[in-house]
């Protein structure tokens, strides 16, 4: 743990050809000795288990930190994402291109709902 | 059901003694844990503000990022999708994570770095250059924002959790552990003052009895020394004891 800390962990992105293509140039991208990415495109045709299966395979792995999930992709495979409740990696939701950001559908904040009044939103 | 309401303990000093110092320790520790909840909650509000101005402010700049991505598409002509995905090799921002402490419970922070060259330094070199350099730019300035994000988020999440269990123990001090004490203390207590009030029954019922036996004594002495009065009245008569008591012989 402490010698994965000192080496710096991964952020992984699930997320459309744009949004990782993007996070990618950014320079997050990482192909390991195992050919395994930390990205996932997921296009139209993807099925909604492969996406489970990637995003369970990215829990399970202790070089991630973070992982990048589309919002709108999210939403598919909510039941999982609902059932990872450990600090780490934490799961964070961002907009994608075509689907603008809905506060209301986040996990965390779902969690935190009640406990702010609603103009905080803005 | 007995044990539920009190402790089960004998009734001596002893045990009241270890009760009051009992009660006194839960007490101490409610507080304790009363504040250390209250530091939780104080916390807690600030990064669940934090958390959602930084969510605003992630749709935002995710917007810019993708119109950047967008003008560089159309700039290059070329797909960039294919070159970017082709040219993946180690990951040039990290995340490295360090430790915060609030009232004893650990936090994890998130801290990015940047660790080894840029990947993409020759990507756009025919057309488009300045737009990849934009969106990297504006893609770096995302994934800092979302480790901001997703420290904010992994505290929140601890800190959740950790609030739960305080408060439940706070709440269990309260309204289980002191009343059973309290409980315990007021049993103690009423059997020691029954024993006490049995205790001085039993010492008036004792003088009583003796005060009886001195006056009979004393009735009984009384009559002797009146007695002895009489005797000592009558005189001395030289004749009737025939023989001095023998005082070192007999």
């Amino acid at each position: 743990m402490a010698i994965a800390s000192m080496k710096g962990k991964l952020i992984a992105v699930i997320g459309d050809e744009d949004t990782c293509t993007g996070f990618l140039v950014g320079g997050i991208g990482e192909i390991n000795k195992n050919r395994q990415q930390n990205y996932m495109v997921v296009t139209k045709d993807t099925p909604a288990l492969d996406i489970e299966e990637t995003f369970k395979g990215f829990l399970k792995r202790d070089d991630i930190a973070i992982i990048l999930i589309n919002q709108n992709i999210a939403e598919v495979i909510r039941h999982v994402i609902d059932q990872h409740t450990s600090p780490i990696p934490s799961v964070l939701e961002i907009p994608s291109k075509d689907a603008p950001y809905d506060a209301s559908k986040d996990s965390i904040l779902r969690r935190a709902k009640g406990m702010f009044s609603s103009e905080d939103f803005r | 059901m007995s044990t539920r309401e009190r402790i089960n303990v004998f009734p001596s000093r002893m045990a009241l003694t270890n009760m009051k110092l009992r009660l006194k320790g839960a007490q101490k520790g409610h507080s304790l844990l009363k504040k250390k909840a209250d530091a939780l909650t104080l916390r807690f509000r600030t990064i669940l503000k934090k958390i959602i101005e930084t969510k605003v402010l992630m749709g935002e700049v995710m917007k810019m990022a993708g119109i950047a991505l967008a003008e560089t598409k159309f700039t290059m002509g070329a797909d960039i999708h294919n070159l970017v995905h082709h040219h993946i090799d180690k990951a040039r921002v990290k995340v490295r994570s360090k430790r915060d402490n609030v009232a004893g419970v650990v936090l994890p922070i998130f801290e990015h770095f940047i660790d080894g060259s840029d990947t993409f330094d020759m990507l756009g070199l025919a057309r488009g250059g300045q737009n990849v350099t934009k969106i990297k730019d504006q893609y770096l300035k995302a994934i800092e924002l979302l480790v901001e994000l997703a420290s904010l988020q992994t505290s929140f999440v601890t800190l959740d959790e950790v609030i739960k269990v305080t408060n439940r123990r706070v709440n269990a001090i309260e309204h289980v552990i002191i009343p059973q004490i309290e409980r315990t203390i007021a049993f103690i207590t009423t059997e020691l003052d029954e024993r006490e009030r049995e205790e001085f029954y039993r010492l008036k019922k004792i003088q009583e009895k003796k005060k009886k036996i001195r006056d009979v004594q004393e009735k009984v002495n009384a009559a002797r020394k009146a007695a002895e009065k009489f005797e000592e009245n009558k005189a001395a008569n030289l004749l009737d004891d025939a023989r001095d008591e023998d005082l070192v012989f007999d």
